[in-house]
């Protein structure tokens, strides 16, 4: 793999980048993959005139259609250039949009029915941020023309990552098992049903992939807040906050009936053994497992 | 006498630093006559905030930026902290310190050895008796200092990973303390991440123990120790600033500004541990907040009479090509520009070296870059005395309110590259207004209505172009010597 330019580790600025791009949209320098980082921005008035590549008078959304028409894949790298993300969020006064998404919907800068030169639409390695991992894999496989259209799910991102769910391999599990619940921030408890949390829906492998070396958002004892998805930017309710009715989460589970999670987590509760009970309302473990054979 | 001719260049796009810009020069003869900093992406991240709930900007500042992310995160902590009449505990301080401190070393290694250096390891310097050693070790992709830095610094971001969830992006950093406890043995891996940075910098980058480093006291131990360093990284930089004059390049006012480092802890909660203040005419004076300004006289922004304090300030975009060269605003300290940095903070600070580098020859290219490698040897050690300090079992973070109170705050902190305030106002349990000034939004400040220029194109004056080039070197020494950050400077 060798990067024709990338902006924070290339040598080359200004003329000789102009240059370049000239070279690629001419067919005189092949490009395999173009990866744009950041939303594309539309505005003021359809004009673009928001973001222009700098010593080129040209707007970015002009340069990402012209050079999207030429590469064999194209690549949006995190959930702005996915589908707009925290760059389109309410009042969006940037017009900004993801490559080929608007929020959850098809379309974007490029269009619902735009083919990159090998066939494919835009790889969306959706997340913010996104993991380093994700983005290397995809790259890749992409290398390998290993990735095909039934390797991306169903809003465009690589299956590689994003058919987990953050709650599995969550250190939080046993917590949510028995609904013993975090209220604050640092108490060890699941974030589920006060705080915000949204692992149990959110796509991806943070928790068995790992940041950092030994983080995650949960991990870090934070909600997850969807950040891969398609508008996780305007949740309608404050993040850190579950929003409830009748003194019910709202946005459980997707694929597990409403009524019987409800009877679960009562007899769940009820069922919680102390330990859980008092180790999750506070920021250090208080009570350790139970040696069988061993009292005090 | 002929009249020499005017060229005008347009620097762009410029590759190594944090997101977009582009330099207009004036050229006269064979060097810059003015320059004209140009921010050309709006981002209006102030305006996302503004009628969310207060807590939210936990979440929507930090994503200002996934390079001083955590700079912003604490920012914000800090302004909802004021407003909720909350500070955080007492481990909850040190590890926001340490997390600070590893986005600080972060970014400070990745503009040295992925900025900075590699303009250096350009074939324009062949010839130079430092330049195969510089092209072996800094070529921009390929260096062999690319890749052990990028190493480092992946460890030295392990740190996040235990004390943050992760870096970018995290919500650890609350204004009661931190959302994440940690016990006696994940102190123990601190210590081991930290080992482990230590042991790497000390043998490339310093090639001495870091304490030989920070023991520097003035300019002349300075290159008495060059003489017998030849062998490390920052060696080689002082060898090459030597040959070519750096310190004669990209001096600007001298007029320092920085907003203190590193706060104290819970009883001493408005301290820092390197002091904020303005430093200018070799002595440190108290900064007043109040007495900033922004000015929107050459920014795409709608005008206002006159220039506004930030918890009057708006930000509403507009073309006005007809004056308007940026979409950075121009902030001013009682009227005046101010540059930012690790530079400024080292001077509040008093680093003795520093202080000595700036009496000589003020803010330029070699005291730019000097200050950001003292401050790693500094930090490093800084941190190890945090970890011994952490208290497992003690608490992380206060309990705090379900509600922000209405009330107006300032958040303001230091990120990597200088002075980063957050002015926070909350009117009915919304956030009614929200200014951010970030550091480069203060060094790559354009013109303000006096007329008078931001540090950077200050700077730029006099800046020697040779014959043939279109993007002058000179000008891309002395603009990545400041490390901006554009992404930040248009928030």
């Amino acid at each position: 793999m060798e990067f024709l330019w990338h902006p924070s580790l290339s040598e080359p600025s200004g003329a000789e980048v102009k240059g370049l791009l000239a070279d690629i949209l001419a067919g005189r320098v092949r490009m395999d993959a173009l990866c744009l980082e950041g939303a594309v921005l539309r505005g003021p008035e359809g004009t673009g005139r928001y973001h222009v590549m700098g010593g080129t008078d040209l707007p970015m959304m002009e340069w990402v259609s012209q050079l999207a028409a030429v590469a064999r894949y194209v690549v949006a790298v995190g959930s702005c250039s996915a589908y707009g993300g925290m760059a389109a969020a309410s009042p969006n006064i940037l017009d900004a949009c993801g490559l080929q998404y608007e929020g959850v919907h098809l379309g974007g800068a490029l269009g619902a029915d735009f083919r990159a030169q090998s066939g494919l639409p835009v790889v969306n390695i959706a997340g913010c941020p996104t993991h380093p991992g994700w983005v290397i894999e995809t790259l890749a496989l992409l290398a390998q023309e290993n990735l095909s259209v039934e390797d991306m799910d169903a809003v465009g991102r690589p299956r590689l990552y994003a058919d987990q769910l953050v709650h599995q391999g969550c250190t939080r599990n046993e917590y949510y098992e028995y609904k013993a619940s975090a209220r604050e921030p640092a108490q060890l408890g699941c974030m589920m049903e006060y705080m915000g949390c949204v692992g149990t829906q959110a796509h991806a492998d943070c928790n068995n992939r790992l940041w950092n070396g030994e983080g995650s958002c949960t991990r870090g004892g934070y909600a997850c807040i969807n950040c891969t998805a398609p508008e996780f930017e305007d949740p309608g309710h404050p993040f850190a906050q579950t929003p409830r009715i009748a003194g019910i989460p709202v946005g459980l589970p997707t694929d597990m009936p409403k009524a019987w999670f409800v009877a679960l987590s009562t007899l769940a509760k009820a069922a919680t053994p102390e330990r859980v009970a008092r180790n999750a309302a506070s920021d250090h473990l208080l009570v350790p497992p139970h040696i069988p054979g061993r009292e005090g | 006498m002929v009249e020499q001719t005017k060229t005008r260049m347009v620097a762009g796009p410029f590759n190594r630093v944090e997101g977009d810009l582009e330099v207009r020069l004036d050229v006269v003869g064979h060097q810059v006559e003015r320059a004209w900093v140009n921010a050309p992406l709006f981002r209006g991240i102030e305006r996302v905030l503004e009628g969310r709930s207060p807590m939210d900007a936990l979440v929507i500042a930090p994503r200002i930026c996934g390079i001083c992310s955590v700079s912003q995160s604490h920012a914000a902590a800090l302004a909802l902290g004021g407003v909720m009449g909350m500070v955080p505990t007492y481990n909850g301080q040190l590890a926001t310190n340490l997390i600070l401190a590893t986005e600080n070393l972060a970014d400070h290694l990745t503009h040295f050895h992925l900025f900075f250096m590699p303009d250096f390891a350009r074939p324009d310097y062949e010839g130079r008796h430092w330049y195969s050693r510089v092209h072996e070790r800094f070529a921009a992709l390929r260096g062999s200092a690319v890749r052990n830095i990028l190493q480092t610094r992946a460890l030295a971001l392990h740190v996040m990973g235990i004390l943050a969830g992760h870096w970018p992006h995290t919500l650890a950093i609350q204004p009661g303390g931190l959302s994440r406890g940690v016990e006696k043995q994940e102190c123990a891996r601190l210590w081991g991440i930290l080992g482990g940075v230590r042991a790497a910098l000390e043998e490339t980058l310093y090639g001495t123990r870091l304490e030989d480093v920070t023991a520097l006291e003035a300019p002349e131990d300075l290159w008495q120790w060059e003489g017998k360093q030849n062998g490390s990284d920052f060696g080689l930089f002082l060898q090459i600033a030597r040959d070519l004059s750096l310190q004669k390049s990209g001096r600007s006012y001298d007029r320092f500004l920085s907003f203190g480092a590193y706060p104290g802890f819970e009883s001493d909660s408005t301290q820092r541990h390197w002091r904020s203040g303005i430093f200018e005419s070799g002595s440190l004076r108290a900064l007043n907040i109040h007495d900033v300004r922004e000015d929107h006289a050459f920014s795409h922004m709608a005008e206002t009479v006159q220039p506004l304090p930030p918890f009057e300030g708006t930000t509403e975009p507009q073309m006005r090509d007809d004056t308007a060269y940026t979409w950075c605003k121009a902030p001013r300290m009682a009227g005046q520009p101010c540059e930012t940095g690790a530079l400024a903070r080292q001077l509040m600070a008093g680093q003795p070296l520093v202080r000595g580098l700036v009496a000589e020859g003020g803010g330029n290219v070699l005291s730019r870059v000097v200050a950001r490698l003292i401050e790693v040897a500094r930090l490093v050690p800084l941190m190890e005395q945090w970890v011994r300090a952490l208290q497992p079992g003690a608490p992380w973070c206060h309990a705090q309110p379900n509600a922000v109170p209405d009330g107006r705050s300032i958040g303001m902190t230091e990120a990597a590259r200088g002075a980063l305030g957050h002015w926070l106002c909350v009117e009915k349990g919304v956030i009614s207004r929200y200014q951010i000034i970030a550091p480069t939004t203060w060094n790559f400040s354009p013109r303000d209505r006096a007329g008078v220029e931001g540090p950077l194109e200050y700077a730029l004056r006099g800046a020697p172009v040779r014959a043939g080039e279109q993007t002058p070197l000179s000008v891309q020494h002395i603009v990545r010597s400041f490390d901006p950050c554009m992404a930040c400077t248009v928030h």
